[in-house]
């Protein structure tokens, strides 16, 4: 088989250790279970100097989640998320989505951190490198126009397609970051730009994380919220192996007949994870018609799935609406 | 870059110079002639390549050989016993849970490894854990009935 290019692999075993690594050099890229990172190393989509391998720092790879707190490091792996006792009964939305991701042994190997910076996605993208010369390159690597939206003027629209973030976005999750100016501690939601806005005000497909140079995703955290319901559903062509058509994660409170809380994220459907804004205006009432006809009017304006996938924009947006409406329902029966 | 990578491979403890950038895949193939791993798709997608890292399933196409330092790595080779095919071995023998037989090794490996974890498993468990393998002969219903029967082999003695 032709080898890979060449790279230097550091391996740090100390969260110092790694912040280091990632100082000394600026050009290199985190390497967690590789289920990402190394195909497109393979396709000739990017060929890093150095990897740093995150997966033998022990203080990155800590699952703690019970009834008051839930608190995971970034090198924790998704099998390990799927059937941790703790997250199984007191955040079952994030444990579900860990199980909905690729397939088993994807999961043995893929890491938390690796999932929240997953590399968004394009059929335009995603090829290998003489399909891409072929086709002319596009705005993700090296080319001047976006193949989705040819007059996007500079906007990429590749798809964010992680399942964790929704998941943890709707349990209200913290993100710690560290670097080489120190730590810091931001929701979740902030970490992702990709709002693809065409005045250039936001990221976008190309530049879809928040992140400054040398900082590294260390873990989540959430505290628990009593009496919240949470599950996270996805639509994909097999059950395995496969990005999301459209994934959704719910998290609703019910008090007595009435919706008290609700929060709805997706993804697979814009350049990022979007957690649904103006669900509040749904709260307060019965769950009725006109409810589930405010919700689906919210998805139409938030959800933007273009056709970076082989199945049609219309057709995820839509599903999208579908996961979304059946989740509440079901949660909010109990 | 290269560095001396200890592992434990298939038993033996073994210590190789091994390049950075030399995947798992070619370090067993090329390197160690395991040739019982075999390359499919070579990009995460097809399973052909699986083997156990510390009797887990990995994906030997997407992990670096530098990654599994102190590591236990078991490939198809590990299985047979003097000649004495193991359990999995014999239920995809006897249950015909071969066809063209590419995607075989990758299929016992992760078959072993459900087996290492779960000795009894249901039909479910056995799909659920199958499901990063792709056969593209069998209809998978003859690799059900091999994991199955390779089970009771286990759990009767009568294979290891």
């Amino acid at each position: 088989m032709e080898a890979l290019p060449e790279f230097e692999l550091l391996r740090p075993i100390t969260i110092a250790e790694a912040v280091a690594a990632r100082r000394s050099h600026p050009a290199a890229r985190l390497l967690g279970g590789g289920t990402d990172l190394v195909v497109n190393i393979r396709r000739g989509i990017e060929a890093p100097g150095q990897l740093i391998d995150l997966t033998a720092v022990a203080e990155l790879g800590t699952i703690k989640a019970n009834a008051e707190m839930l608190e995971i490091g970034a090198a924790a792996r998704l099998a390990a998320i799927a059937a941790d006792d703790g997250v199984l009964a007191h955040y079952p939305v994030l444990a579900e989505a860990a199980a909905s991701i690729a397939g088993p042994t994807h999961r043995e190997m893929g890491t938390l951190g690796g999932n929240l910076c997953l590399d968004t996605r394009c059929i335009y993208y995603n090829q290998s490198h003489w399909w891409r010369s072929a086709n002319d390159h596009c705005l993700k690597t090296t080319g001047a126009i976006c193949h989705v939206a040819p007059k996007s003027r500079g906007v990429c629209f590749a798809t964010f397609s992680g399942d964790l973030a929704p998941a943890l976005m709707v349990l209200g999750a913290e993100i710690d970051l560290v670097g080489p100016e120190g730590a810091r501690r931001m929701p979740l939601e902030q970490l992702y730009i990709g709002h693809a806005r065409h005045d250039g005000s936001s990221g976008d497909g190309k530049r879809y994380l928040a992140l400054l140079p040398g900082e590294i995703v260390a873990r989540v955290r959430a505290q628990a919220v009593p009496g919240l319901r949470s599950a996270y559903d996805k639509i994909r062509i097999r059950r395995s192996i496969e990005y999301p058509v459209a994934g959704v994660a719910v998290a609703l409170r019910r008090a007595g007949g009435v919706l008290a809380e609700l929060r709805v994220a997706f993804t697979g459907t814009n350049p990022r994870p979007v957690l649904l804004a103006g669900t509040e205006t749904l709260c307060g009432g019965a769950l009725d018609e006109p409810a589930f006809a405010r919700l689906d009017a919210l998805v139409r304006d938030q959800v933007m799935a273009m056709k970076t996938t082989f199945t049609p924009g219309h057709y995820r947006r839509r599903m999208a609406g579908v996961l979304a409406r059946r989740l509440v329902m079901k949660l909010f029966a109990g | 870059m290269a560095r001396l990578l200890t592992l434990t491979l298939n038993g033996r403890k073994r210590v190789d110079a091994v390049a950075d950038n030399l995947l798992l895949l070619d370090y067993l193939r090329d390197g160690q002639r395991l040739t019982g791993t075999k390359t499919g798709c070579d990009g995460g997608e097809c399973g052909a390549c699986t083997v156990l890292v510390d009797d887990r399933p990995r994906l030997s196409c997407l992990t670096l050989a530098a990654s599994c330092e102190g590591r236990r790595v078991d490939t198809v080779e590990s299985l047979a016993d003097g000649g004495r095919l193991s359990a999995v071995q014999r239920g995809f023998h006897e249950k015909l849970g071969a066809q063209c037989g590419y995607c075989t090794p990758g299929l016992i490996m992760a078959s072993e490894g459900l087996l290492r974890a779960n000795p009894d498993p249901g039909e479910a468990e056995i799909r659920a854990a199958l499901g990063s393998n792709i056969c593209r002969c069998t209809g998978y219903v003859k690799i059900i009935e091999a994991v199955r029967h390779a089970a009771r082999l286990k759990a009767s003695g009568e294979a290891r």
